[in-house]
């Protein structure tokens, strides 16, 4: 059923009783062209785009849990184009202008809410860094704005100008950056794709990737064998141990993000605050809960929770950039697994093993990739060509040196 | 129909100003309140009475309120659901001002003196509520309809659509001004820790003190004893309170024993790390004089004993909501514990033989009870005579399938077993669907309980390493095993721990039955069952969530928002997993648990963060030379955890510009010093330093003689530039090495890595002295001539005797051992003098005083900077981790018959590409114009783009040298391009302007100043 | 997390510093080939389960520690001083 104001009209005069199962819960078929290994919104989104952009069908996703039971429905729901190298700045515009057309491409509301994401700078040289990352942005015809502090203050008068051991100097503003509704991006592709024919394989997991003369021709699940001409991993927090199974070693470390949010208010901030001298971000989510996040743990887990360290530094920062914050109550917290990639971007492109495709290495960032990595990732498996967004995502670039190292840290997959 | 007079919301009256407050609904004796304390406090502005010991709900309910809020969605009135911090319904923001706390549990929060709260989520008042209304509109308002509508057009949504839906969320408001209180941070370490105060944890805890162990026993309660101090019990004869109370003074007889009250357990960590927040003042109007608010412990146990208890859950059917409306073990603590009468006729709804409980407590409290409606068709004949004789109705098999009453209860809708329908009066109905053990610290380690079909609940199972549950939390619901599994747990703790733990002998308690058939929903229902009170969500949610797909735990609750709110689900979890079990036809473990994450209860981001915030943030560290500094007025400048001083103005000096070419020009015409202490600095010492050396520095060393000084050239091993600064050698085996200020903590830390887990066969040793050694450059034409009165006589500065790179140990004021560096970074005549920091003031003082003949002046970081681009030096936003060596004009330099790290990867093709940026200086065309570092170098006339882009500006600085600005910058094949006019474009500030390429080497090109 | 340092007993984890993987080998010397210099940087097992690692105890000893650690439950089985594990490898003991 379409939704729309008036089948929404029409259930509630009807006890809300002809509304389906939004997608399928479909049962593995013996062979797909294409098997997509993640339920999440990457690879819900990879097989919405091989259906709409390719015409491809005969997709099947499969999740070893529920839809959207991994990081995207972990995350803290930011989404933003402002990024600075070249290799990522086509690529995250690509996202935002999906983001921006989404809802009434799959007729599914996410909520994308483009209510400005403000970087604050506490410094000269924060501000040049910003400012260069700005007119990147600008060349590419993306908004960016340097503010300085008097135009974070008309933004967001109640963070802390006047005692703060790091003061604002000012902020680089994307207006057109925001959050969007995580759960929703997952069950609006998930019920997109399925109509298209896209089976979704709930509690399927892959335990095995068979090969055949270096090619692969299928998965091993905890419900049989699947035979695919083309197999496509999409699961970001597992990708290694995926890889390993087709004999891979990754540029990969499996690192704990933490995430928060707190009891719900009535609205206090209308856009999305990083804080420039501390490991801080904050928004506010339609709910009312504010949602907020910081660095990484910095240790290889698999567990999907933290450590007190990292949770009392983050709220350190929050106090230190809102000291308005301190009777609020923290009311969640939570952690994701990470794909850490070795130069903070990542990864999409042909494995070694033919027929055998990569889409990983997201670090925090994979929300707000979501549509373009399913758009990109769907044209590399279906024309075995990169998409031009995403050509600098290949997995080569270790070895040849076309890194894309935003923050310029390194090979150590916890600094970036 | 028994028609009664009932004192509901509509009746309860405030006090009148001047009079004292009555507590209508107060009984005449018993509870554990203080009487002879009474306290005033309001209530949406109206006036009344309590008493010391009170929480704001039972106060409330003592003046007969039972409408307290108003509910998230739907805007239905709300009450009192419960007596803990499991409360879904009464929320109120409490305090005003900076202080306000908004969603404050009534049933936790401490009556006080003067105590301020309004009800909340209500426009314009809780009895007139204008978003009422919501609940004709309910039909539409069903799970998740928001994903389904509000698309078209798609601009409506930020400005229309969503500020309407954020405006009506949310619940309390907080408080914007910045939070005057303060939180202190404390950090504690036990044997055996215990988490709960009821019968389990307290035997648990005298177990394990009697046997000698450290222990802490928290509660989050400011009354501890749990069920004990609830209930009317016996135990070893006494009643339960007494019990509690003799318990606790042996308790603190113990001299390795704390209790903390009012500390709620809230998150279970990796190895045996707990966290705690104890709320030291929040009983008070507002904290004492250098009290804290509260106060974060950090708990490092050997083993926990999680005896947390359980928490009751209500029925699901229609109505269930309204005000007067209660789980009846809070019915139980209302009377027993705070005096207080929740209604003047009680009905029991009951699926479990404890609910029973509640009739005599009714009946002792001089309220009756109406009727006893129990779920099971038959039920001990001592449970029913009892009910009889007390002269309730007692109605088996049957179900309370609607409420009646305008803003709070007067009524029930009863079906008996054989089906027929009843209405019988009473204003407060009593549910006991059974106890779900507090198993949500155990779930904060990631594992999951299990379902104990026996007790039709979730139980912990495989606990983390060093926990165990007793009593309720376990799943042993009788006092008896609660006292019994409590004590076996403390003993076995402490005997884990090396102590001789005996489980102490079980004490004799009065009989009980615990018999139980939950019923997930009550079919028939009339009108909204809710299962999640505060998030609104309905059992016809529940269902719709099924038809819609959304079956498994996880989809259920992120679909319905069930178990999302405030609470996290703690009266409503369960019964969504049994509603969907039955939807699914399959068991409830099959349809999965709910994780729950921490805290247990929210806890204030002040707590967390403690002290750190405001200018305590972080630590400030002081140049040893800040005294002065801030003597003469310095402007300082926040560099990483150092303020340094970025310019001294001097009077009559119209900016910080005019201050700054002052500073440079004075430094290249005769003197200056400048504090460079915070430069890292690492003492490298042993037979294999040298060799050392030459591994982690990318330029060669071999032939650095004792007495010099180098230029050194780091890498990381992937071939990009880490850090650069000085290396230099002071005797055959001893060297220090300079790090920039940023990068000091990681490069020793990358040389610990290489010496101890790389190369551990070299014999070497370093240190970080940083700390220990202020550092002063002393730069300009007359640098020498100022060092020669500050450094103790006999020493030759003469160019010849200590050349440019020339490194020596000396001394100062009389002996004082100091180093002496001839090093420039302004391109002058300049060296570097080191002192222990403790001469630090002195010394840079004495160096003042030297130079005031000379003219010397002291500059900050704005001048030395300034004088750096002029030399073309790469600093932090050159060496930004994104260059290689080569991309900074340093390739030349870089060893060749050596391997170091690095060495391989920056001859990656991509690295080694002719076509990369590379470092080159820029000057306007038009003088007068400014120059801003972030501007991106395009082709003269070529249209702003990704592929248009040459490269960008590092640095950029007004030249008092040269008379206009100069910079450093990137871009493709720079050095073939010297003279060559570029655009460097900067739209984020408007700037588009030429700029000429030149040499980055803008002063002194031939480094004529420096050798003299 | 709590670890235990061989010299300054158990400690936060918050006073340590990470690295990553200990098993990658450093191809040292000049004859070391720029193929294997790539994995030993870039190329990760990033097992779930027992992971020996580095970590540094940067407001502590400021000894270089190898760690093995349950990366799904984060469990510690054993900690050691790095210089000594490096220098039994080099020994070509088991480590």
């Amino acid at each position: 059923m379409r939704y729309s104001v008036l089948s929404v009209l029409g259930q509630a005069l009807r006890g809300q009783r002809d509304w389906r199962p939004q997608w399928r819960d479909a049962a593995p078929k013996a062979e797909y062209d294409v098997v997509v290994v993640g339920g999440g919104g990457h690879g819900l989104a990879t097989a919405y785009y091989l259906a709409k952009e390719h015409g491809i069908t005969s997709v099947a996703v499969l999740e070893k849990s529920h839809v959207g039971s991994g990081n995207v429905g972990r995350n803290t729901t930011i989404v933003r184009s402002n990024y600075g190298l070249p290799g990522n700045i086509p690529f995250y515009e690509r996202s935002m202008k999906l983001w921006e057309g989404l809802e009434q491409d799959i007729n599914y509301n996410a909520m994308v809410s483009q209510r400005g994401v403000l970087n604050l700078y506490h410094s000269d040289a924060q501000r040049d860094a910003y400012a260069r990352r700005g007119n990147a942005m600008r060349m590419a015809g993306i908004d960016a704005e340097l503010l300085d502090r008097e135009g974070v203050r008309a933004m967001v008068p109640f963070i802390d100008f006047d005692n703060a051991r790091f003061p604002v100097k000012g902020g680089l503003l994307q207006r057109r950056g925001g959050t969007v509704r995580h759960d929703a991006v997952a069950w609006g592709y998930a019920r997109a794709a399925s109509d298209r024919g896209v089976d979704i394989v709930q509690n399927c997991a892959v335990t095995g990737i068979r090969r055949e003369n270096g090619r692969v021709v299928g998965v091993e699940t905890g419900r049989g064998f699947i035979r695919a001409k083309k197999v496509a991993l999409s699961v970001a927090g597992s990708t290694s141990l995926l890889a390993a199974m087709a004999d891979l070693r990754l540029p990969i470390e499996a690192h704990v993000l933490q995430a928060f949010v707190s009891e719900g208010v009535k609205p206090l901030i209308d856009t999305v605050v990083t804080f420039g001298a501390g490991h801080f971000y904050v928004s506010q989510s339609d709910k009312g809960g504010l949602v907020f996040g910081g660095d990484i743990d910095g240790y290889n887990s698999y567990a999907q929770r933290g450590n007190l360290a990292t949770i009392e530094d983050v709220m350190e920062g929050g106090m230190a950039l809102w000291p308005g914050l301190g009777r609020l109550r923290l009311l969640r917290h939570w952690g994701g697994i990470m794909d850490m990639s070795m130069d903070g971007s990542p990864i999409i492109d042909r494995t070694p093993v033919d027929g055998l495709y990569l889409n990983a290495g997201w670090c925090y960032g994979g929300f707000k990739a979501t549509p373009a990595a399913g758009y990109c990732f769907a044209h590399l498996v279906a024309r075995d060509a990169p998409h031009a967004d995403a050509a600098a995502y290949r997995l080569d670039r270790f070895a040849t040196g076309r890194l894309i190292d935003e923050k310029g840290m390194g090979a150590q997959p916890n600094l970036h | 129909m028994t028609t009664i007079s009932l004192r509901d919301t509509d009746s309860a009256t405030a006090a009148t100003p001047g009079s004292a407050p009555v507590q209508p609904f107060r009984t005449a004796a018993g509870g554990l309140i203080d009487r002879r304390r009474p306290l005033e406090f309001t209530f949406d502005g109206a006036r009344y009475g309590g008493v010391q010991g009170d929480t704001l709900a039972s106060a409330l309910l003592a003046n007969g309120v039972r409408l307290v809020g108003r509910s998230f969605k739907y805007h239905r009135p709300r009450g009192i659901l419960t007596a803990g911090s499991e409360e879904p319904n009464a929320l109120v923001e409490l305090r005003s001002g900076a202080r306000r706390e908004p969603n404050t549990r009534a049933t936790t929060a401490e009556l006080y003196e003067g105590l301020e709260a309004l009800s909340q989520n209500r426009w314009p008042s809780l009895r007139y509520d204008a978003l009422a209304v919501n609940a004709l509109a309910a039909p539409i308002f069903a799970a998740g309809f928001y994903y389904k509508t509000f698309m078209w057009p798609a601009a409506f949504w930020e400005k229309l659509y969503e500020p309407l839906i954020r405006r009506a969320a949310g619940l309390g408001r907080a408080a914007h001004a910045p939070d005057p209180d303060t939180y202190d941070k404390a950090f504690a370490f036990c044997d055996v820790l215990v988490i709960g105060g009821g019968p389990a944890g307290l035997s648990a805890a005298l177990a394990a003190g009697r046997a000698g162990a450290r222990v802490i026993l928290v509660d989050e309660d400011h009354r501890i004893g749990g069920r004990l101090v609830a209930d009317r019990r016996e135990v070893a004869g006494r009643s339960g309170a007494d019990w509690v109370a003799d318990s606790l003074a042996e308790l603190d007889s113990m001299p390795d024993v704390r209790i903390l009250g009012r500390t709620t357990l809230f998150g279970v960590y990796d190895h045996g790390a707990y966290g705690a927040v104890e709320r030291v003042s929040d009983h008070l109007a507002s904290p004492p004089a250098h009290a804290p608010r509260q106060r974060m412990w950090r708990i490092t146990a050997r083993r926990a004993v999680l005896a947390a208890g359980a928490i009751e859950r209500p029925h699901v059917f229609g109505g269930n909501d309204r005000p007067g409306v209660m789980l009846a073990g809070a019915v139980r603590t209302y009377l027993n514990r705070y005096g207080v009468l929740p209604g003047r006729r009680v009905a029991l709804f009951t699926s479990s033989d404890d609910g029973w409980r509640t009739v005599s407590d009714v009946v002792a409290a001089g309220a009756e009870v109406a009727a006893v409606i129990d779920t099971r068709a038959s039920v001990a004949p001592g449970l029913r005579h009892g009910a009889e004789a007390a002269g309730a109705r007692v109605i088996l098999g049957g179900a309370v399938i609607g409420t009646k009453g305008h803003l709070a209860l007067n009524a029930i809708e009863v079906v008996t077993a054989d089906g027929r329908g009843e209405t019988i009066a009473c204003d407060c109905l009593a549910m006991a669907n059974g106890w779900n053990p507090i198993v949500h610290l155990d779930s904060h380690l990631s594992r999951r309980p299990v379902w104990d079909a026996a007790i039709h609940a979730f139980v912990p199972d495989a606990l983390p390493s060093g926990m165990a549950a007793a009593g309720a939390a376990s799943g042993a619901f009788t006092l008896a095993s609660c006292l019994e599994t409590g004590g076996r747990a403390g003993a076995e703790a402490a005997t884990a721990c090396g102590f001789a733990g005996t489980s102490p002998e079980v004490p004799r308690t009065d009989p009980e039955s615990v018999g139980h058939a939950p019923l997930w929903r009550v079919p028939g229902s009339k009108g909204k069952a809710f299962v999640d009170f505060q998030n609104d969500v309905a059992a016809s949610d529940v269902e719709l969530a099924h038809r819609e797909g959304f079956r498994a735990v996880e989809l259920l609750k992120r679909y319905t928002t069930l178990g999302m709110a405030t609470d996290q689900g703690k009266t409503s979890n369960l019964a969504g997993l049994g509603i969907m079990a039955e939807l699914t036809g399959q068991p409830i473990p099959s349809v999965g648990t709910t994780m729950f994450r921490p805290p247990f209860t929210p806890v204030a981001i002040g707590a967390f963060a403690g002290h750190h915030r405001g200018k305590d943030f972080r630590a400030t560290r002081h140049v040893p030379s800040h005294a002065w500094c801030e003597e003469q007025g310095a402007v300082f400048v926040e560099t990483g955890l150092w303020l340094r001083p970025a310019y001294f103005p001097r009077a009559g000096e119209s900016d910080w510009l005019e201050t700054v070419n002052r500073e440079v020009n004075t430094v290249r015409a005769h003197v200056g010093v400048c504090d460079v202490t915070t430069l890292g600095k690492i003492d490298i010492q042993g037979r294999d330093a040298l060799a050392f050396i030459e591994r982690v520095c990318a330029n060669p060393f071999g032939t650095l003689p004792v007495g010099k000084a180098r230029y050194a050239v780091l890498l990381r091993e992937d071939g990009f530039v880490l850090d650069d600064g000085t290396v230099a050698r002071l005797g055959e085996s001893h060297f220090v090495m300079t790090a920039s200020t940023a990068n000091a903590a990681r490069v020793m830390q990358h040389l610990e890595f290489c010496r101890q887990w790389l190369w551990p066969e070299l014999d070497l040793q370093m240190i970080s002295v940083s700390e220990q050694w202020a550092q002063y450059a002393v730069a300009g034409p007359r640098a020498r001539d100022t060092l020669r009165a500050v450094i103790d006589p006999g020493f030759d500065l003469s160019n010849e005797a200590f050349p440019f790179l020339a490194c020596a140990d000396v001394t100062v004021g009389g002996g004082i051992p100091a180093r002496l560096l001839r090093i420039s970074f302004s391109g002058e005549l300049a060296y570097e003098l080191a002192v222990p920091a403790a001469h630090g003031d002195a010394a840079w003082r004495a160096i003042l005083q030297a130079g005031a003949g000379h003219g010397i002046t002291a500059y900050g970081s704005e001048a030395l900077s300034v004088m750096r681009i002029e030399k073309g030096h790469a600093a932090g936003a050159e060496i930004n981790g994104q260059t290689t060596a080569r991309d900074l004009g340093l390739g030349g330099m870089l060893a060749r018959k050596k391997d170091y790290i690095g060495r391989l990867m920056k001859e990656r093709p991509a690295l080694t590409d002719p076509d990369r940026p590379i470092l080159v200086g820029f000057r306007p065309v038009d003088p007068g114009q400014r120059l801003r570092a972030g501007a991106h170098f395009l082709a003269i006339g070529a249209a702003p783009s990704l592929e248009a882009d040459e490269g960008s500006m590092t640095s950029v600085a007004f030249s008092p040298s040269l008379g206009h600005w100069i910079g450093l910058g990137l871009i493709r094949r720079g050095p073939e391009r010297h003279g060559q006019r570029v655009r460097a474009y900067d739209p984020v500030r408007n700037g588009d302007i030429e700029v000429e390429i030149c040499s980055p080497v803008f002063v002194d090109p031939n480094e004529e100043k420096l050798r003299v | 997390m709590r670890i235990r340092c061989p010299h300054c007993g158990e400690r936060d984890n918050g006073e340590f510093s990470y690295l990553g993987d200990a098993a990658p080998v450093r191809p040292d010397g000049p004859n070391a080939s720029a193929e294997a210099m790539h994995d030993y940087v870039y190329l990760r097992d990033n097992p779930a389960g027992l992971h020996r690692e580095l970590w540094y105890h940067a407001a502590g000893c400021r000894s270089w520690l190898v760690v093995t650690r349950d990366t799904r439950s984060h469990e510690i089985h054993e900690v050691a001083p790095a210089r000594d594990v490096a220098l039994s490898r080099r020994r070509g003991e088991v480590a």
